[in-house]
C-alpha cells in the first residue's frame, strides 16, 4: 500500500512536469508562416521602446556594481516583476496554456508544482543571498570558504547552466519566431543574438531588468485581456464556461479532473526534485537577488513574484479553456482538422486564441509579447554568464581580486559579446536537434552543483572548501553524464538502439542531487586541513552578517 | 567583520531572540508548504474520486478546481505572511541589534 501511495505520487509528479519540460522547446513540425505584418509592427515598437530604455541606462551604468546589480536600486516590487518574467517564459505560457487545452485540468496541477518552489526559495535563501552577496552567488558561496577554487567550481556550474539554457531557448526562439512572424530560422537566432548583446553590453543589469519588467507587464496585460473576453463569451459564468468545455472536448468530463498517466515512481520524484531545487541554483534568477537595496526589498520581490505568477498561472487555465471553446472548433486554425493538429503544433493554442478574441492586431501583440519574452530571458542568462566569467573567473580567480572596475566591466563586455555570438552558432547547429532536454539538464544541474553548494555554505559552518569544491563538480559531473548515458541523449539523440543507454532513468536529479550532497559532507568532515579549520572558523561572522545584514552594502539609488 | 563585533552581536540577547524565532517561523512555514502541496498532490495520486465531486448538486465545477486555487493563493499567502513578519518583527529586531553594536 505504501509503495502503491509512493507510485501515485511520483506519477503525478512526473506527469506534470514532463509535459512542461517538452513544452518549453519541442514545438514538433514547424511550418514557416506568411508575414504577419500587425506583428512585426508591434514587435519593432517593442524593440526600439527596449533600445530607449537600454540607451537610458547606458548613462547611468558607470560602475561595476551598475552592470552588474543596476546599482542595487531596483525596488523588491519591479524585482518581483522582473523575476516573474524570468519565469513567466515563452515555454510556460505556450505550454500551461497548451497543455490545459490537451487535458485540461493536469494543466493545473503542472503549474501548482512550478509555483510552490518559490515560497521556498524565499524562507531559505533570499534574504541571505543579499546579506552576503555582491554580483554573483559563488559570492556567497566562497564568502569564508577559498576563494580560488569555489569561484571556478561557481563559475564552471553557473556556465554550464546558462549555455544549456542559452542553447534550448535560441532553438525554442528560432522556431517559435519562424512560426509567428515568417523570418527564417537562421535570421531569427541572429535577431535575437544581436539584440540580446546591445541590451546587455550597453545597459547592463539595468536595462536587462526594465526589459523584463516591460514584458512582464506586456504579458500579464494581454494574457489578462484573453482571459477577460473567454470569460465575457460565457457571460462571466464560470459555471457555463466548464459545462461547454466538457461538451466541446473530446475527453469531456476527464478534463476536470486529474488524468491519469502511469510511468515509473523514481523518475518522476527525481523530475520534481530537480525543478523544485533546480530554480534556487539558476545563476539569473539567483542573481536577481542583488538588484535590489537590503533583505527587506529581497522578500518582497518574491512575494510580489509569487503573486505575479501564481495570478498568471490561473490566467493560462482560463486561456486554455477558452482555447477549447474557441479554438478547437474552428478549422482555420487547424492545419488537419479532422486529426486534431493545430497550425504550429500543440503548443500554439493560446496564439490561435489571441487571434480569435482579438483578431490581427492582438494576435500580432501576443506574437510580439512571445518575442519579447524570449528576448528579455536570453538577456538575463547571458548577463548572469558574463558576470561569471568576469567578476569570479577574470577579477577574483584570475587576477585575485587585484584588478580595477573599469578593466573588469570592459571584460564583462567582452564575455557578454562571445557568449552571445556563441549562442548564436549554437542556436543554429541545433537548428535540428530535439533540445528538450537541454532545460531539463540544466535544472538538474543548477539543483545538483549549484544549489547544494550554496545551500550548505549559508547553513551548515562545518562546510570547507575542499567538501565545496569536490563535491559541487561531483554534483555537476554525475548530472552531466548521468544524462548523457540516460535514454534522453544516448537513444533519442545519439541514435543508439532503444533501451541500450547504460543508465535507463531520464530524470538523473535524485541520484546527482545526492552524489552532490554527500560527497560535500564527506569531504568536508575528513578535511582536517589548515584550511578546514579557517573555513570552519570563518562561519560565525558569515552567520551574523547573514542573519543581520550588517556590513551588507547599502543601495545607491538613481 | 571585526572579532569584537562578532561577539558583541553574538551575545547580544535580541541577537539570540532574532536567530530563534526566524528559523522556527521559516521552518513551520517550510513546512506548511510542503504539507499543502504534498497533501494535494497525495490527494490527485489517491482519491481522485473525491476531486471528481461536483461542488454543488448539478455543477459541473469540480472540487478539485476550487482546490487547486487554493493551493496557489496559499503559497502567495505564506510568502505575504513571512515578508510581513519578517520586515516587521525580524527587522525591528534587526535595528535594534545594529543601534546597539554600532
Amino acid at each position: 500500500m505504501r509503495n502503491l501511495t509512493l507510485f501515485g505520487i511520483l506519477t503525478t509528479l512526473l506527469l506534470s512536469a514532463s509535459v512542461v519540460i517538452g513544452a518549453g522547446v519541442d514545438l514538433g513540425q514547424v511550418q514557416k508562416q506568411e508575414l504577419n505584418m500587425s506583428a512585426i509592427m508591434m514587435f519593432l515598437l517593442f524593440v526600439s521602446g527596449t533600445l530607449g530604455i537600454t540607451y537610458w541606462a547606458a548613462q547611468r551604468t558607470k560602475t561595476a556594481k551598475d552592470f552588474y546589480t543596476a546599482g542595487g536600486g531596483i525596488t523588491g516590487f519591479q524585482n518581483g516583476l522582473a523575476i516573474a518574467g524570468d519565469y513567466m517564459s515563452a515555454a510556460s505560457f505556450l505550454g500551461i496554456s497548451g497543455l490545459v487545452y490537451g487535458s485540461g485540468y493536469d494543466g493545473l496541477i503542472f503549474s501548482i508544482g512550478w509555483l510552490v518552489g518559490w515560497p521556498v526559495i524565499l524562507f531559505m535563501v533570499a534574504e541571505q543571498l543579499r546579506n552576503l552577496g555582491k554580483y554573483t552567488f559563488a559570492d556567497v558561496a566562497s564568502y569564508r570558504l577559498g576563494q580560488t577554487p569555489i569561484r571556478s567550481m561557481a563559475a564552471c556550474g553557473s556556465l554550464v547552466t546558462v549555455l544549456l539554457y542559452l542553447i534550448a531557448q535560441m532553438v525554442g526562439a528560432g522556431q517559435l519566431i519562424q512560426l509567428l512572424f515568417g523570418l527564417e530560422y537562421w535570421m531569427a537566432v541572429v535577431l535575437v543574438g544581436v539584440l540580446m548583446i546591445l541590451y546587455v553590453t550597453f545597459g547592463g543589469m539595468l536595462a536587462t531588468t526594465w526589459v523584463q519588467i516591460i514584458k512582464a507587464i506586456l504579458l500579464l496585460t494581454g494574457a489578462s485581456f484573453m482571459a477577460i473576453m473567454v470569460l465575457k463569451e460565457v457571460g462571466f459564468s464560470f459555471e457555463a464556461l466548464f459545462t461547454k468545455a466538457i461538451a466541446i472536448h473530446k475527453k469531456h468530463e476527464a478534463i476536470m479532473s486529474p488524468g491519469a498517466l502511469v510511468t515509473d515512481p523514481l523518475s518522476a520524484i527525481s523530475l520534481g526534485l530537480g525543478l523544485m531545487f533546480g530554480t534556487a541554483g539558476l545563476p539569473h534568477i539567483l542573481m536577481r537577488f542583488f538588484t535590489v537595496s537590503d533583505a527587506k526589498e529581497a522578500r518582497k520581490s518574491v512575494f510580489y513574484a509569487t503573486g505575479f505568477i501564481g495570478y498568471f498561472y490561473i490566467l493560462t487555465f482560463i486561456i486554455g479553456f477558452g482555447a477549447i471553446l474557441l479554438v478547437s472548433t474552428n478549422p482555420s486554425y487547424f492545419a488537419d482538422f479532422a486529426a486534431g493538429k493545430l497550425k504550429g503544433g500543440g503548443n500554439m493554442p493560446a496564439i490561435h486564441l489571441a487571434h480569435a478574441v482579438g483578431g490581427d492586431v492582438f494576435l500580432g501583440f501576443i506574437s510580439a509579447v512571445a518575442f519579447a519574452t524570449i528576448l528579455a530571458v536570453v538577456s538575463g542568462l547571458t548577463l548572469a554568464g558574463a558576470s561569471a566569467v568576469s567578476h569570479d573567473l577574470y577579477a577574483n580567480v584570475f587576477r585575485r581580486g587585484r584588478v580595477d572596475e573599469a578593466q573588469e566591466m570592459r571584460v564583462s563586455k567582452m564575455a557578454t559579446i562571445t557568449l552571445g555570438i556563441l549562442a548564436i552558432i549554437l542556436g543554429i547547429q541545433f537548428e535540428k536537434q530535439n533540445v528538450a532536454f537541454m532545460v531539463y539538464l540544466a535544472f538538474t544541474i543548477a539543483a545538483s552543483a549549484n544549489f547544494p553548494v550554496l545551500l550548505l555554505s549559508i547553513y551548515w559552518s562545518k562546510l570547507t572548501t575542499r567538501g565545496a569544491f569536490i563535491g559541487g563538480f561531483i554534483g555537476l559531473i554525475t548530472a552531466l553524464g548521468l544524462v548523457i548515458i540516460g535514454p534522453t541523449v544516448w537513444e533519442d539523440t545519439l541514435g543508439f538502439a532503444k533501451g541500450s543507454a547504460p543508465f535507463q532513468y531520464k530524470y538523473p536529479a535524485i541520484f546527482s542531487m545526492a552524489a552532490g550532497f554527500i560527497s560535500i559532507w564527506f569531504f568536508s568532515i575528513t578535511d582536517s586541513s589548515a584550511r578546514a579549520k579557517e573555513d570552519i572558523a570563518g562561519f560565525e561572522a558569515q552567520d551574523i552578517r547573514c542573519q543581520t545584514g550588517i556590513g551588507a552594502d547599502g543601495a545607491v539609488d538613481h | 567583520m571585526q572579532p569584537d563585533m562578532v561577539s558583541k552581536v553574538k551575545n547580544h540577547p535580541k541577537y539570540r531572540e532574532l536567530l530563534a524565532k526566524r528559523t522556527i517561523f521559516s521552518w513551520i512555514l517550510t513546512l506548511i508548504m510542503c504539507a499543502i502541496y504534498y497533501g494535494f498532490i497525495l490527494l490527485v495520486a489517491f482519491n481522485k474520486e473525491f476531486l471528481k465531486t461536483p461542488i454543488a448538486d448539478g455543477s459541473v465545477i469540480t472540487i478539485g478546481i476550487p482546490l487547486g486555487v487554493i493551493v496557489i493563493l496559499s503559497a502567495f499567502l505564506l510568502t505575504g505572511i513571512y515578508t510581513w513578519r519578517a520586515n516587521g518583527t525580524f527587522d525591528d529586531l534587526t535595528r535594534e541589534i545594529k543601534k546597539d553594536v554600532q
